[in-house]
């Protein structure tokens, strides 16, 4: 929060006024004016960005599972669907779908932090024949359309056989969801671009190889980053719909996104549309947190590599 | 919030003038070995590995060779089947019962067509990887027989290993990361557009053949196919819908997230981080949970018709997912609600970072509050944010989330494949995924590309960040 913010309206200084002849009334009406207006304009603005996440919350608490209501906010309130979310596992295994995601999402984050640190730091501090051709064959993949890919994935997968048992949709969905994140370099290598030359060089110098730069000095150098690219690689399984739907072809399979989706079919709705929002309360809440850290870890690190 | 840049701006604050080691081209290339080299280092090139192992490189010499058998053990058991496969995919299209010659009853199930698709073209990659490992080995052959006439000595096999964690550390580090993308970004890309050009649609599974460019005219053709409703009528339309789509997407989400983040920043604005906390409730909560939640909400019978009936604000429900113009507003309404945020973090930081002094001196030479927006605030924003609006183009052409379970393509139309707000996107997942007809699905793939691709190069070169990079250091 700004400085000019912290003062009030009414009590602001006069400012000097270089664009015409003093009409310092006029002006200061003007300026309220164009504070009220601001203020209801942003005032309406947050109510619409509001509404349906409050509505979502208060749908988890309404004793009535059917989603159309006539009220906005229900009549009545129970805690009882989030114990049923999570104890009633005849119809759907929500603790089960929310554990196996957990560990998708753990293994991910662990490949793909290493994956996107490796080839960034080979992008930013390596020179070699291939170097070129490797960023300009990322940005062309880039272009195809990801949902294109999303089928021919399942065949390969089917082939490896990975597509039937339980573990293995698991190990499956691992290896998707990390195998790719190489291309994924982009923002990593802007921010070791960021850091001097002149250090690697000083190392070098000082007899340590490559890999000693690379633990030593851009690791430590890089870790706001890291921190950020962890949370990156921890969310996606959580948000991604499509290449789980795709692989993840019976319900015993499915991750929490597919489960909260499955609750909102026909057949389900109605019963469980009230369970539907206590679940996606359960996601969403980790992941705000999460989004919250991830924006404070890119913002310090976007101020610069190296301070003084 | 307030610090948020792209990573566009992270780039520029690179110092400008910077010490870059200059990739130097290697003398020992394949042209030379194969030309310079002497007996052994040509033979290695039959018999991989021999140079190596004559210049006192033992193991390393008997590695390529291992290499080297087990690849041609592989080619003839395994290798060559698979390749003779690519030539006919599906030679037994329909299964059948036969009697064979010992008066036996058989069933001779139909070829399973995407298997043989599937490692034909996962051997051509292999044989390819190959010949680059083949490269490598004469190479390597070549340098051993320089560095003895040279030094009296090869570098031994520890060496060698030390060097992959210094010299060519890129080798260590980027096998396994390229090995991911090669397996489950290009692998499955080439699959799906080798399907572009065969036969595999509902009627034909699981065997099925090459048409060539057959698929490609039935997309483009007036009358199409009405089995799998195409034609070039719908193409087109789904193609404008889709670009109209991106550029509203992106482009009302650009000046509308602009003017929001400038009201935030305004002077007399109290409380800004309670708003940009507000603004990025939708960011932070899952897409799909929010999507799915706004999707009910919209509902014949939903909250929203609920409650404008009671207030008695309208008579009948609202056709949100039934009218054509109605669903296409409100899927582009919605997004903005989607994609507002962003651009108010990002814009947020860029204005942040324009230099006081710019627009001090613009206003001492007497420029209004709109002279200097237009002058000074835009042609900065737009030369910070164009890489930035392309991505977000490119992005909302397959934004897949939002139409997909918002409304689905909703509303449907009869006989055709591809609703109303169906982008090409969605439209090719309705085909492949739910209908099974991956041929044509292909297709549209192969033009979003196209149509990506083009808009992009345009766009980007004709920007001012491209032309000049440094323009506003």
């Amino acid at each position: 929060m700004s400085a000019q913010a912290s003062l009030s309206v009414g009590a602001r200084p006069p400012q000097p006024d270089l664009e015409g002849p003093p009409r310092h009334g006029g002006m200061r009406a003007r300026r309220i004016m164009g504070d009220v207006v601001s203020h209801v304009f942003l005032a309406v603005m947050a109510v619409a960005w509001l509404v349906p996440v409050a509505w979502v919350a208060a749908e988890s608490f309404n004793a009535d599972p059917n989603p159309y209501t006539t009220t906005f906010f229900p009549t009545e309130y129970t805690f009882d669907n989030y114990i049923q979310l999570f104890t009633d596992t005849q119809v759907m295994n929500f603790g089960k779908m929310f554990l196996r995601t957990l560990l998708i999402a753990v293994a991910v984050c662990a490949i793909s932090v290493f994956f996107v640190l490796s080839v960034s730091f080979c992008m930013s501090r390596l020179r070699f024949r291939l170097r070129k051709p490797f960023m300009n064959g990322a940005l062309i993949l880039g272009m195809f359309p990801g949902i294109m890919s999303v089928v021919a994935i399942y065949f390969i997968l089917k082939a490896m056989g990975l597509t039937t048992s339980s573990s293995g949709t698991v190990a499956a969905l691992i290896v998707v969801y990390a195998g790719g994140s190489g291309a994924a370099f982009y923002v990593m290598k802007g921010f070791m671009d960021t850091i001097p030359f002149s250090l690697d060089e000083a190392a070098i110098l000082d007899g340590c190889t490559r890999w000693q730069v690379f633990t030593r000095i851009i690791l430590p150098i890089t870790k706001p980053m890291i921190v950020y690219q962890a949370i990156v690689g921890f969310m996606t399984p959580w948000l991604d719909f499509v290449l789980a739907k795709a692989i993840c072809r019976t319900q015993d399979n499915y991750t929490v996104s597919l489960g909260l989706w499955q609750m909102l079919q026909m057949e389900y709705i109605g019963t469980w549309f009230a369970r539907f929002a206590a679940g996606a309360v359960c996601v969403s809440v980790p992941i705000a947190i999460l989004f919250v850290l991830m924006q404070r870890f890119y913002q310090s690190s976007m101020s610069g590599a190296v301070k003084g | 919030m307030t610090q948020t840049t792209s990573p566009v701006s992270a780039k520029e604050r690179t110092p400008g003038k910077r010490r870059k080691p200059v990739a130097e081209q290697s003398p020992y290339s394949l042209g030379a070995a194969l030309s310079l080299g002497d007996g052994y280092t040509k033979a290695s090139a039959v018999i991989m590995g021999l140079g190596n192992i004559v210049r006192g490189q033992a193991a390393k010499g008997l590695l390529y060779l291992a290499v080297e058998a087990a690849f041609i053990w592989l080619l003839v058991t395994a290798g060559i089947p698979s390749l003779k496969g690519l030539g006919e995919l599906g030679p037994v299209t329909k299964g059948s019962q036969e009697w064979t010659a010992d008066g036996e009853f058989i069933f001779v199930s139909p070829t399973n067509s995407v298997e043989v698709l599937l490692f034909g073209i996962a051997w051509v990659a292999i044989v390819l990887l190959f010949v680059v490992f083949w490269t490598f080995a004469v190479r390597s052959a070549y340098k051993a027989e320089v560095l003895v006439a040279a030094t009296g000595k090869a570098p031994t096999l520890s060496q060698d290993v030390k060097s992959l964690a210094d010299a060519r550390l890129y080798g260590t580090l980027m096998s396994l990361p390229t090995l991911g993308l090669a397996v489950f970004t290009v692998l499955p890309l080439v699959f799906m557009i080798s399907m572009a050009f065969t036969s595999f649609d509902s009627d034909h599974t699981p065997a099925f053949n090459w048409v060539g460019l057959k698929n490609f005219g039935l997309v483009l053709s007036s009358s199409g196919s009405g089995d799998i409703g195409v034609n070039a009528k719908l193409f087109l339309s789904v193609l404008a819908w889709t670009l109209v789509w991106a550029f509203f997407a992106t482009f009302l989400n650009f000046f509308l997230g602009m003017f929001m983040a400038m009201i935030i920043l305004r002077a007399g604005t109290r409380f800004k981080s309670l708003w940009r906390v507000c603004f990025s409730m939708s960011i932070a909560v899952p897409q799909f949970v929010s999507l799915l939640a706004v999707n009910q909400m919209l509902q014949q019978q939903g909250i929203v018709n609920q409650l404008l009936t009671s207030w008695g604000w309208i008579d009948e429900a609202l056709p949100f997912f039934s009218n054509t113009t109605w669903a296409r507003v409100t899927v582009i309404v919605i997004n903005l609600w989607i994609g507002i945020p962003y651009t108010i973090m990002q814009v947020t930081g860029i204005l942040q970072n324009i230099p006081a002094e710019t627009h001090e001196a613009a206003k001492i030479d007497g420029a209004s509050w709109w002279e200097r927006y237009i002058y000074v605030t835009m042609p900065y924003i737009f030369f910070v944010m164009t890489p930035y609006l392309i991505t977000t183009f490119t992005a909302n052409v397959n934004n897949f989330n939002v139409i997909y379970l918002l409304s689905n393509g909703d509303p449907p139309e009869v006989g055709q494949s591809a609703g109303k707000t169906d982008l090409l996107i969605t439209w090719l997942y309705k085909l492949t995924v739910d209908k099974g007809n991956y041929n044509v699905g292909a297709v549209i793939g192969i033009f979003t590309f196209i149509v990506l691709a083009v808009v992009s190069l345009i766009t980007y070169r004709s920007s001012g960040s491209y032309k000049n990079e440094e323009g506003f250091r």
